[in-house]
């Protein structure tokens, strides 16, 4: 009841109308057939006995009824120049069988005709209104305070730099920093992460996520055009643009196809009556089978539509595709490269292990408590590590001098002692004694009063699913996962060897990174086939763009990065890659699926009519029936609900 | 100039294939989108005749389909 009172008045009416002719259509039924009607000897609307007009009549004012409309239509547009639209054909059509008699049929085919409109009609503005739902993470207002009170203005009017506040409940309508409030926010319309994120001052909020419980001051950071949630929308709309190739070719098939078949019916309404000299009543109706089944829309509405799907369901998961064709590229993706900072790994220095030399005394406590000191005004990635191990708060004025010595470490003085924490340079440049060391990662030795402690291995930790990630695309079918880095090649060895990838290439510098996936595309023996690449930093970027596909890491990546990509996954997850592919495969396939059953079909019937026993029935199942299936079948594309069987 | 404008009772894919086709034909029209999903109408086209393209589009649209209409 309630999709009914979702209709507009025009379909409500409509819906009236084929309630009742189908009614008045069944009850007439058996009184037109029961009275056995004499149709042997070429009855027709021209030689009617007179028992039949009564029939004739009752049955134009039920053909009006459910289709005056379409004649309408078909009038009006042949006056304009358009004739053998669907309106023409159903008119045509329906006329036809009229005129040979055939009143039920005639009025059978328009009511089937209405009757799939209609739910042609509801299944595309289904997967609008999904596609609507998609596009609602646009911020309508954001509000400031203005003279003490506050105010909504539109997000378009607020500069960089301004302030602006988000209650609990509303969306963030810019990116920014928070500067003052504390909450939990809901990221999962932008990354499709369900859990929310906890934010605190100076971590920064991209627009778009909903704030859930608490008062947030923002600065903004970009303007509203720059923002995360307008870049996504443009995105998702305009990635309709780049086609696909299975789309093009249903464009191009429709432009050939409906002047064929039309072509067709003619030939086959003049041609066999002619040779056989037939009755040209027979051959008519198939004709006019031709003309019901020769509009393309099965194909014209259901691919854009799957594709589209495709791409509004995959940025519902947090990957976002900027084009038809890459859902394409992805679903034939053989073969992955990866990069490793950053894309395989958190791109964050954590300490891993931590080694006092044990003639001297000290724990490992205290070993990481005179690093943390000595690193705590150094703004590089490794003293962010070290401090962030300690964890404890430092006191700043224990630090008398802290001294960065560019390339080797620091020289500090804490607290009147003197502490070196750095690389093996620095050890060697103050002659301190330190054993030697092959250990993985980068190391930091620390000395005391010139005096050896013991070092700290640092190593950039692995994300937490890129195990999972790489299991995953072995198990979905791709052959070969590699690795480009520029790491050394103990460290790239172990990380490989941790997430069971195929090969790796180390030591690479960024040129080189271009060079050996040129060498892997030249290397192709299939060109369907594609190699897909997976980067996240400035580097990457000609990488990137020289891949058959190229995927980002949305959320840490570079904008040159994702500028060059044609995948892009919002929440740096490196398994989101395989749902990508998933995805992909998904969509190509349901364009496959509805290309062949679309086409299938009309072939069958086109044969049908040629052999002189296909139907009006079967030849509007073969448009309208079609189409709907058709659909149906495409707004099965927005639903990534996807699963990965582990063995 | 371009501009977007939505579109309503857009119901027929093909049409709106057509429909793209046509404007695409008209002088001064730089480059043109009919958005079946999202029923909009992306028009790129030489400013000064802008209005006049724009009435060519919506009669060249009724041509297809008459109750399209284009939301300036």
């Amino acid at each position: 009841m309630n999709k009914i009172k979702n209709l507009n008045k025009s379909e409500k009416i409509l819906l009236i109308r084929i309630f009742f002719s189908a009614f008045a259509f069944v009850l007439l039924l058996p009184l037109y057939y029961g009275k056995s009607v004499d149709r042997s000897n070429n009855w027709t609307i021209f030689n009617p006995d007179g028992e039949n007009y009564l029939f004739l009549i009752i049955y134009l004012i039920i053909y009006f009824i459910i289709g005056y409309d379409i004649i309408r239509t078909a009038i009006r547009n042949i006056f304009k120049g358009t004739i053998f639209d669907e309106n023409f054909l159903m008119t045509i059509a329906t006329i036809g069988a009229f005129l040979i008699g055939e009143y039920p049929e005639g009025i059978a085919v328009m009511l089937f005709y209405q009757v799939g409109e209609f739910f042609q009609r509801q299944a595309v503005n289904k997967s609008r209104k999904s596609i609507a739902e998609l596009m609602e993470i646009a911020p309508e207002y954001a509000n400031i305070m203005l003279n003490g009170e506050l105010t909504q203005v539109d997000p378009y009017e607020i500069s960089v730099d301004d302030e602006i506040i988000v209650l609990p409940g509303e969306r963030i309508p810019l990116d920014g920093t928070v500067l003052t409030g504390s909450s939990a926010i809901d990221t999962s319309a932008l990354t499709g992460e369900s859990l929310p994120r906890d934010v605190f001052p100076d971590d920064q909020v991209i627009s778009g996520c909903i704030n859930l419980s608490g008062k947030l001051t923002l600065k903004v950071e970009k303007e509203y055009d720059d923002s995360t949630v307008a870049k996504i929308l443009e995105l998702v709309e305009n990635a309709s643009d780049q086609k696909a190739e299975s789309e093009v070719f249903a464009t191009t098939f429709a432009r050939y196809y409906t002047p064929i078949v039309v072509l067709a019916a003619l030939v086959i309404a003049i041609l066999p009556p002619l040779i056989y000299k037939q009755a040209f009543s027979i051959w008519l109706k198939q004709s006019l089978v031709f003309l019901v089944v020769s509009c393309p829309c099965a194909l014209v509405v259901s691919i854009p539509l799957t594709f589209f799907g495709g791409i509004g369901g995959a940025s519902k998961a947090g990957i976002l595709v900027k084009g038809s064709n890459y859902l394409e590229y992805l679903a034939k993706t053989k073969k992955i490269i990866f990069d490793k900072t950053g894309t395989l790994t958190k791109g964050n220095f954590a300490v891993s292990q931590i080694c006092p030399l044990s003639s001297s005394g000290i724990s490992g406590e205290t070993l990481l408590e005179i690093a943390a000191y000595s690193e705590y005004y150094s703004n590089h990635p490794i003293a962010a590590g070290i401090i962030a191990a300690y964890g404890k708060s430092i006191d700043p004025d224990l630090i008398e001098n802290a001294e960065e010595i560019s390339g080797h470490g620091i020289l500090a003085k804490i607290d009147g002692n003197t502490v070196l924490s750095g690389n093996a340079k620095l050890m060697q440049k103050f002659k301190i004694e330190f054993p030697g060391n092959n250990e993985f990662g980068t190391i930091v030795y620390v000395a005391l009063n010139n005096k050896y402690l013991g070092y700290l291995a640092i190593e950039d930790q692995v994300k937490t699913d890129a195990g999972r990630a790489i299991k995953d695309l072995h198990q979905i079918g791709i052959s070969e996962i590699s690795m480009f880095t520029g790491d050394q090649d103990l460290t790239a060895n172990k990380i490989s060897g941790q997430l069971g990838l195929d090969k790796y290439q180390a030591g690479l510098l960024p040129a080189e990174k271009v060079e050996h996936l040129e060498k892997a595309l030249t290397e192709k023996t299939d060109a369907n086939e594609l190699i897909a690449y997976v980067g996240d930093g400035i580097n990457d970027a000609p990488v990137l763009a020289r891949a058959d596909i190229g995927i980002a890491m949305g959320g840490m990546g570079s904008d040159a990065a994702i500028e060059a990509a044609d995948v892009v996954i919002m929440n740096d997850q490196p398994s989101k890659i395989a749902e990508a592919i998933l995805i992909g495969r998904k969509t190509f396939r349901i364009v496959k699926q509805n290309i062949i059953f679309a086409l299938g079909v009309k072939f069958v019937i086109i044969i049908l009519a040629i052999l002189g026993i296909a139907n009006m029935w079967l030849a509007v199942f073969g448009d309208v029936g079609v189409t709907i299936i058709a659909v149906f079948n495409a707004m099965r594309a927005l639903n990534p609900r996807l699963s990965i069987r582990h063995t | 100039m371009k501009r977007s404008f939505k579109l309503q009772n857009l119901g027929c894919a093909n049409c709106a294939a057509k429909i793209e086709n046509d404007i695409a034909q008209l002088a001064g029209v730089n480059s043109v989108r009919v958005n079946f999903m999202t029923e909009k109408l992306i028009l790129d086209a030489d400013q000064e005749e802008f209005v006049s393209i724009l009435d060519q589009a919506q009669t060249i649209a009724s041509k297809y389909e008459p109750d399209l209409l284009i939301i300036k």
